[in-house]
């Protein structure tokens, strides 16, 4: 029976008699949660009204004018799209076009593994899901297991695994005297880690350092996961932005997959392909056989299921229709290489001003590290007056995100930085 | 091949091992679950059943019966048996994609603001003094399973009562959002096979045992998958037990609009609730109402009592969603906050959901009297009675297996059928296939 209007007007009039129960609420003890240190800078950033101020806090692309982009194949994709297609549910594991799309741009175009059907794979919400979703099923099938997060990392990466009650250690990355990978204290945390430890490792251009392991280091790193039994995690959230070239940036995960570990990724379109706000990623397991594949990727799609059911289509349809397009393909190709270039370009830009400006220190590491960030090795104290002093937005881990420089801001950024590093 | 480079990346690093043994106690040993045999660590892992909802649209994918019909998953149909995009969600598409200044980036952690802003006022009423006094916190998230299952994992952590009373029975998933949130699920009888209609003396009595401050999943309207709903005198009832036991409501409204064809008066429940100054948690989503149902649209909305604890519960669930998937997909709800915002469309909107609950409300009439036509035994009114998408049929599982096999109608187990599915054409085959499984056996 349907519920009129007028019916519940009289009703709700003669509820005075019995309200709810007390007047105090539920959630008095609701502490108030600490901004995030990433997403919280932006907000900062926006809410300052100075016209200098520069955002170099989040992780997204701007162009040389300080703008977001929506890459033309993007573009063009969403013109074929729209009107066209209905927005029926995907399957649990989403668009079954999109994720052999994407297997093929981390396996490789012909992967054997993906030719055997061997990889359990599924569309998840980015990078974010993708690793949570891992998480969830790491704790829910290997119950005692641990993970092991690089220093530093994302700084969600803890939060995701703790919200999958997943314990989690640490191990040696960063070398803050060299601004360089501490490569002989990694190999020492890893082999120290049990037997068959599940260890998260950035398959490129490294969130929020920039520090790559070469590629004999990546070999080296392979062989001891060999000899101790390790599974490794990727998380590949800047294919082709940190050299240009997604094959080349993929070398680490092909170098694992040549030396047979059965590995895990999670990929993201957010950067890449600009797709930040659709929420467009894949989450795929190796396994042994199909059969295997079949089974995990039934379990991955139990632990999507009362999550969100089932992920966003319109993200997958952008992505399939790019990647599906051989013209469209090559556009993206092209369009990736030329914002990998321009953050490669700012690089030797910002360090050639502060070498310029006559430095005290090192700033090498600037065009050393790769991908979108640089860490800067600054202080928090000296990141909080590039803020208080010159409206520099960053994270306070002294991160700088490359993308947000423009040869516009270049010198402004270069002088506040020597500004407040000369005397360190 | 293969193994033959294994065999020299072993040899190799034994070799370099041998540098490491002299400083630590590690052994090198061919563990049986060594890699070099190509075993997983996930091996054990089974294959998990196929989904009882969505595992039903699977099934009837495989069959090539010309005849087939699909009543599974609530997914509404056109009169042709075609999925529907509203002309409104097509003319904000186009808008969205004509508007080159329109940009992709992440939205912030609780969504789109306009889209939230207007969510809340559709479901609570654009006058709402819970709204007007600022105690309403609403985040959008991934359609009503995501706003489910984050305000879950909000209780989880922060209420007082991990207890969850959900109504025999319920939509299928809602057991495992809420189990996997961390909170432990308990029934209260709400379907009468016998009348096919609400045991509400049984509800009465579950809910009035149930401990103070227990949460009690409420379905906003058009009850899936019985299509029974309380009247509005047992809505006031129902209201005063839980208030009177100081239980939290939590309502799941995914058919608003659906029900009766309206927005407003689909609504009344929740907005009684809010009227008695009390907190609650409602979980929209707009699959179906706006017909946007793989873009994940929804959000969630806690009514707390006054803006400084909503301020604070809301930094609160930006800690649950972040780690979930950072922020939610913005597509979908551009395309929501398009509609909500523009008069026209709004209007033209409230048309086209009229139109898809009335084709929905025509069906049922046409079925109930199919039936009667064929003198099906049993009293079958209770298809015209129950509301919304669904109507449970009251069928058993020998008799849904029984259609499936011999008629190729696909249904969950349960006897639940989706009205939407349904077509002036395809009635009369769903008909026979009823009345044949009445008749041939119990």
């Amino acid at each position: 029976m349907a519920f009129t209007t007028a019916m519940a007007r009289r009703l709700i009039g003669r509820k005075s008699v019995i309200g709810a129960r007390s007047m105090s609420s539920w959630w008095r003890n609701v502490e108030p949660a600490p901004k995030d240190p990433i997403l919280g800078v932006t907000e900062a950033f926006l809410a300052d009204p100075s016209p200098d101020k520069v955002n170099v806090g989040v992780g997204a692309y701007r162009d040389d004018n300080g703008k977001p982009v929506v890459l033309e194949c993007v573009r063009e994709a969403e013109r074929r799209i729209a009107g066209k297609l209905n927005m029926e549910y995907l399957p649990m594991g989403g668009s079954v076009k999109m994720v052999e799309e994407t297997l093929k741009l981390a396996y490789g175009e012909n992967s054997e593994f993906i030719k055997d059907k061997r990889i359990a794979a599924v569309q998840s919400l980015s990078g974010t899901g993708a690793c949570r979703l891992f998480a969830d099923f790491q704790k829910r099938f290997s119950p005692d297991s641990q993970i092991y997060i690089p220093v530093p990392t994302w700084a969600n990466h803890h939060n995701i695994w703790r919200d999958a009650q997943v314990p989690q250690r640490t191990y040696h990355y960063y070398h803050p005297e060299s601004r360089g990978l501490n490569f002989a204290a990694l190999m020492d945390d890893i082999k120290n880690a049990p037997n068959g430890s599940f260890i998260l490792l950035h398959a490129c251009a490294h969130n929020p350092t920039g520090v790559d392991p070469s590629e004999e280091e990546w070999r080296e790193i392979s062989h001891l996961f060999k000899v101790k039994n390790h599974f490794a995690f990727f998380d590949m959230a800047y294919q082709g932005f940190a050299s240009g070239d997604p094959e080349r940036d993929a070398k680490s995960i092909r170098i694992f997959l040549e030396d047979g570990h059965h590995i895990g990724i999670a990929q993201s379109y957010a950067k890449n392909m600009g797709l930040y706000g659709q929420r467009v990623g894949c989450l795929s397991v190796l396994c042994e056989n199909e059969k295997q594949a079949v089974a995990v990727k039934s379990q991955l799609q139990q632990l999507a299921r009362p999550m969100y059911s089932n992920p966003p289509v319109h993200g997958a349809f952008i992505v399939s229709t790019i990647l599906g397009d051989p013209d469209l393909k090559k556009l993206w190709l092209k369009e990736v290489k030329v914002m990998a270039d321009r953050i490669i370009s700012m690089r030797a830009s910002l360090r050639e001003n502060l070498e310029k400006l006559g430095s005290p220190l090192s700033w090498k590491h600037i065009t050393k590290q790769i991908g979108m960030f640089c860490y800067s090795g600054m202080t928090p104290e000296q990141v909080d007056r590039l803020t208080k002093e010159y409206h520099i937005y960053m994270t306070r881990n002294g991160r700088i995100s490359m993308a947000g420089i423009t040869t516009g801001n270049v010198g402004y950024l270069a002088n506040a930085i020597h500004e407040v590093t000369k005397s360190a | 091949m293969a193994s033959d480079r294994r065999i020299g990346v072993l040899a190799r690093h034994l070799g370099v091992e041998m540098d490491f043994e002299s400083h630590t106690a590690t052994a090198i040993s061919a563990s049986p679950t060594s890699g070099f045999q190509g075993n997983s660590v996930f091996s054990h892992v089974v294959r998990a059943p196929e989904d009882p909802i969505l595992g039903v649209t699977v099934a009837y994918n495989k069959d090539p019966s010309p005849v087939k019909l699909n009543l599974g998953v609530g997914a509404y149909r056109t009169d042709e048996g075609k999925p529907l995009v509203l002309n409104v969600v097509r003319k904000a598409e186009q808008q969205l994609v004509n508007d080159r200044s329109r940009v992709k980036e992440y939205l912030p952690i609780t969504g789109l603001a306009d889209f939230n802003k207007l969510s809340a006022k559709l479901i609570f009423g654009a006058d709402s003094p819970a709204i007007q006094e600022n105690r309403v916190t609403t985040v959008q998230c991934l359609s009503g399973t995501g706003s489910l299952r984050v305000g879950a994992e909000f209780l989880a952590r922060h209420y007082h009562q991990r207890t969850i009373y959900i109504p025999q029975p319920t939509w299928g998933n809602h057991p495992k959002v809420f189990t996997l949130a961390g909170l432990s699920v308990k029934t209260y009888r709400y379907y009468d096979p016998a009348t096919r209609g609400l045991n509400f003396q049984g509800l009465l009595e579950d809910l009035g045992s149930a401990p103070s401050g227990a949460i009690v999943l409420l379905h906003a309207c058009a009850h899936n998958p019985t299509g029974v709903d309380p009247t509005p005198q047992q809505w006031e009832n129902i209201r005063q037990l839980i208030r009177s036991k100081g239980l939290l409501p939590f309502f799941d409204s995914a058919y608003q609009g659906f029900a009766s064809g309206s927005l407003d008066s689909d609504a009344q429940p929740v907005r009684m609730f809010v009227a008695d100054g009390g907190e609650l948690l409602v979980a929209q989503s707009y699959a179906k109402n706006m017909g946007l149902y793989g873009e994940r649209v929804g959000a969630l909305s806690i009514v707390c009592r006054n803006a400084d604890v909503a301020g604070r519960v809301e930094s609160q669930l930006k800690l649950v969603i972040r780690p979930m998937y950072s922020n939610p997909p913005i597509h979908g709800a551009s395309i929501v906050a398009v509609i909500l915002k523009d008069r026209n469309l709004y209007n033209e909107w409230t048309i086209e959901l009229k139109a898809m609950a009335d084709r929905i409300i025509s069906m049922r009439r046409q079925l109930f009297d199919a039936l009667r036509a064929r003198g099906t035994p049993g009293d079958w009114s209770h298809i015209i009675k129950q509301i919304g998408m669904f109507t449970f049929t009251g069928l058993n599982s020998e008799q849904v297996a029984f259609m499936t096999k011999e008629y190729h109608i696909y249904m969950t187990s349960d006897g639940r059928i989706s009205m939407a599915g349904l077509s002036s054409k395809t009635v009369p085959h769903l008909a026979d296939a009823i009345h044949a499984a009445v008749t041939r056996a119990a």
